[in-house]
């Protein structure tokens, strides 16, 4: 199973006189989160069981910037971004692929007028690429009788107009899908976004995260799908609130891909 | 003698028309005082914006029964303007339905089709006064709402009623005089609801009815030149700047937060002190917005252009826990605040301050900080408004120009200085899940 958990930073590859086709770009949560590191490892698994070359930035990965940038902090964003173009630019990368739609946001759309421009892709919409040329597959049934209802990250859907591709990705796990009340465009958000995760919420009456896993658990689903690491602590959180964890588990795309594929 | 109303016509016209302009030339120069934003580029693209979400009414669909009934008052207004042009000839010329004769059949087709939507319209307007009313349905109940804008609305519904009133009535006594062979009442053809609504007035002698048959004429040319210097004051002005504002819409993705060159430059040079910048023309005063001038001319547009619908609060995580934040009031405030300082121009001149401004005076910190930026807001809004994009300048001001942040956001710069992180990790250990996966 080792082969399956390789993973390569660009700078073992640059050692070896190579540049990686693929960087992944995992993220602060996806490094440091406990619960969000098991999806970049899942995501791991998926790209090794395809033996696509990837490499990860490592040490030399730095936060994007975003909650800075969106708290209202833009030197510190420039600061954190323009050092990220710099290593981006001494290994040649080109291309990136990221669990986190804040990075993918942020990279994909914000880094070109700082000068660095490159073809950024999300995880859900490269896993949807890989079922649409047929390299990816998931065969098993794992999920039969299973109901699903997929979350929407703003960042991913409004902000990107990403709807479609995660739910391509679901339907491959033969499970059922089942829609909240406010999908796609109109998806209520967890309350992460914005660097709401990093403070305590302002004065209400409630939060934003269990009005939302509220919607979720209406729809009496076994599983809630995300997409971004930050709104699976929102949900995760959400559903502990409602004292529904035992009956209802939260996991990213990836991971229930792996779990298809029994690669975890 | 006959030519007494013609006189009185034409000075009431001229009057009202020439205040009005003014106050709407004086909308324009304070949405000229914002600061310079470029949105010229792809104006195939504008012009399609406009069609779909303006002519189109493409978001306001995605509420049908509210969509459907202001379909019916706004078809209904851009088609009465054929009828109100009519009127403006024959006040001046002292004619009677200059059109009639020579558009014939077609004239009594428009005359009732027109007829047709101001019925339409008329149930529309009852049941937004309802709506607003007696259902109460929440977004026309929040806080920003209370006093004046609530008036508002219901003022233009009532508004509404006696202009339509007045043209249905106008034409039901038109068209017994027509019966009656009356003289200057030229024949229009069958028209769709004045052939029963005359009968209202079949037991009314001929000298009175010309005399309510003026009435109503006068009640609708007067109650819309009341109403043309009325909308600058209103929420009722989207029904003109819902074009230009769907015509300048941002159409990058909606994640993107606007770069701010003159910070890049800045630290380009602390990063590498050789590398070349490009000059910066007209570099904004402050980092971030403090006062509406500190924001640009589009955002000003938004906020002239915000029908107070509240579609956008409805949707907005924040408001619907119970946050402070709303994005209609936003776009309230800062509509408000530019036109007091409008105000002040027009009376003290260019340079006067009155010491208060946007943020701090009608935006508190709390509200701006309960923002997810999550685009809900921007996603409803009928007319293309981006409430998020005012929050974050607003944003950018409190935190680079204030150094207001709560603490919690404090230890969250910090760390992404010093670790790289938003959390407090050490950055060399950034890379141990790949041990940990294994
Ligand atoms: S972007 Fe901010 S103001 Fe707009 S809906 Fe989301 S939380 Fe509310
Ligand atoms: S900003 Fe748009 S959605 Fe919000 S109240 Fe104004 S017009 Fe309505």
């Amino acid at each position: 199973m080792s082969e399956l958990n390789k993973v390569s930073t660009a700078a073992e590859l640059f050692a070896n006189g190579e540049s990686p086709e693929i960087l992944f770009w995992v993220g602060c949560a996806g490094s440091f989160d406990d619960r969000a590191k098991k999806i970049t490892g899942a995501f791991v698994k998926i790209l090794n069981s395809l033996e696509i070359k990837f490499a990860v930035l490592g040490t030399e990965e730095s936060c994007t910037g975003d909650p800075a940038r969106r708290a209202g902090n833009e030197f510190l964003f420039q600061m954190l971004a323009q050092n990220n173009i710099a290593v981006l630019k001494g290994y040649g990368i080109k291309k990136i692929v990221t669990t986190c739609p804040h990075c993918f946001n942020i990279i994909k759309n914000e880094y070109p007028a700082l000068g660095g421009s490159y073809e950024v892709i999300h995880h859900t919409s490269f896993l949807q690429q890989l079922i649409d040329e047929g390299k990816l597959k998931v065969e098993g049934g794992n999920f039969k009788g299973k109901r699903i209802t997929y979350h929407d990250s703003c960042y991913l859907g409004r902000a990107n107009d990403i709807y479609e591709a995660p739910r391509k990705v679901l339907e491959t796990l033969d499970a059922e899908l089942a829609e909240m009340k406010s999908c796609k465009s109109r998806g209520l958000c967890c309350g992460a976004g914005g660097a709401q995760m990093f403070k305590e919420a302002e004065p209400g009456f409630m939060e934003v995260n269990v009005k939302r896993t509220e919607e979720a658990l209406e729809v009496n689903p076994n599983i809630i799908a995300s997409a971004c690491p930050f709104c699976m602590t929102m949900m995760t959180d959400g559903v502990k609130a409602k004292n529904k964890e035992d009956e209802v588990k939260v996991y990213d795309i990836a991971e229930l891909i792996a779990m298809g594929n029994n690669l975890i | 003698m006959h030519l007494i109303p013609q006189v009185l016509f034409i000075l009431i016209f001229g009057i009202t028309v020439y205040v009005a302009s003014k106050k709407y030339m004086s909308i324009r120069r304070n949405i000229l005082l914002g600061r310079d934003e470029d949105l010229s580029d792809n104006p195939a693209l504008r012009w399609k914006n406009m069609v779909l979400f303006a002519l189109g009414q493409k978001k306001m669909f995605r509420n049908f029964i509210p969509a459907f009934f202001h379909l019916f008052i706004y078809v209904s207004f851009v088609i009465v303007n054929i009828e109100v042009l009519e009127i403006a000839i024959d006040g001046i010329f002292g004619t009677h339905r200059f059109f009639a004769p020579y558009l014939g059949g077609f004239y009594t087709f428009l005359i009732s089709f027109i007829e047709m939507l101001s019925a339409l319209a008329l149930i529309a307007t009852f049941i937004f006064i309802i709506r607003r009313n007696i259902i109460k349905v929440k977004r026309f109940t929040q806080p920003e709402l209370k006093g004046w804008p609530f008036k508002d609305a219901n003022f233009i519904l009532l508004m509404e009623l006696i202009l339509v009133t007045a043209i249905l009535m106008m034409n039901a006594t038109d068209y017994q005089l027509q019966l009656r062979d009356a003289e200057h009442y030229a024949n229009t053809g069958k028209l769709c609801v004045a052939q029963y609504t005359s009968n209202l007035f079949s037991s009314v002698g001929t000298e009175n009815l010309i005399l309510l048959e003026r009435f109503f004429w006068w009640t609708h040319i007067i109650g819309i030149l009341f109403f043309l210097n009325y909308i600058p004051y209103s929420k009722h002005l989207h029904i003109f700047l819902a074009f230009p504002n769907t015509y300048y819409s941002r159409n990058e993705k909606k994640g993107i937060m606007q770069n701010m060159p003159v910070v890049m430059n800045e630290v380009k040079t602390i990063l590498d002190p050789s590398a070349q910048v490009n000059a910066i023309i007209d570099p904004p005063k402050s980092f971030g917005a403090k006062d509406v001038t500190d924001l640009t001319w589009k955002h000003l547009l938004d906020a002239y252009s915000c029908t107070e619908c509240g579609r956008c609060t409805d949707a907005c995580p924040a408001n619907i826990t119970g946050k402070k934040l709303s994005p209609r009031k936003i776009m309230m405030d800062t509509r408000d605040r530019l036109e007091e300082v409008g105000n002040n121009i027009t009376k003290h001149g260019k340079d006067f301050s009155d010491n208060k401004s946007l943020l701090g005076d009608y935006i508190t910190h709390e509200e701006i900080r309960a923002c997810t930026s999550c685009n809900a807001c921007v996603e409803e809004c009928p007319v293309n408004i981006n409430p998020l994009s005012i929050i974050l300048e607003l944003r950018r001001y409190a935190i680079m120009e204030q150094s207001d942040a709560p603490a919690a956001w404090n230890t969250m710069f910090n760390n992404m200085e010093n670790n790289q992180s938003p959390w407090q990790f050490n950055p060399m250990d950034r890379a141990n899940w790949i041990e940990e996966i294994k």
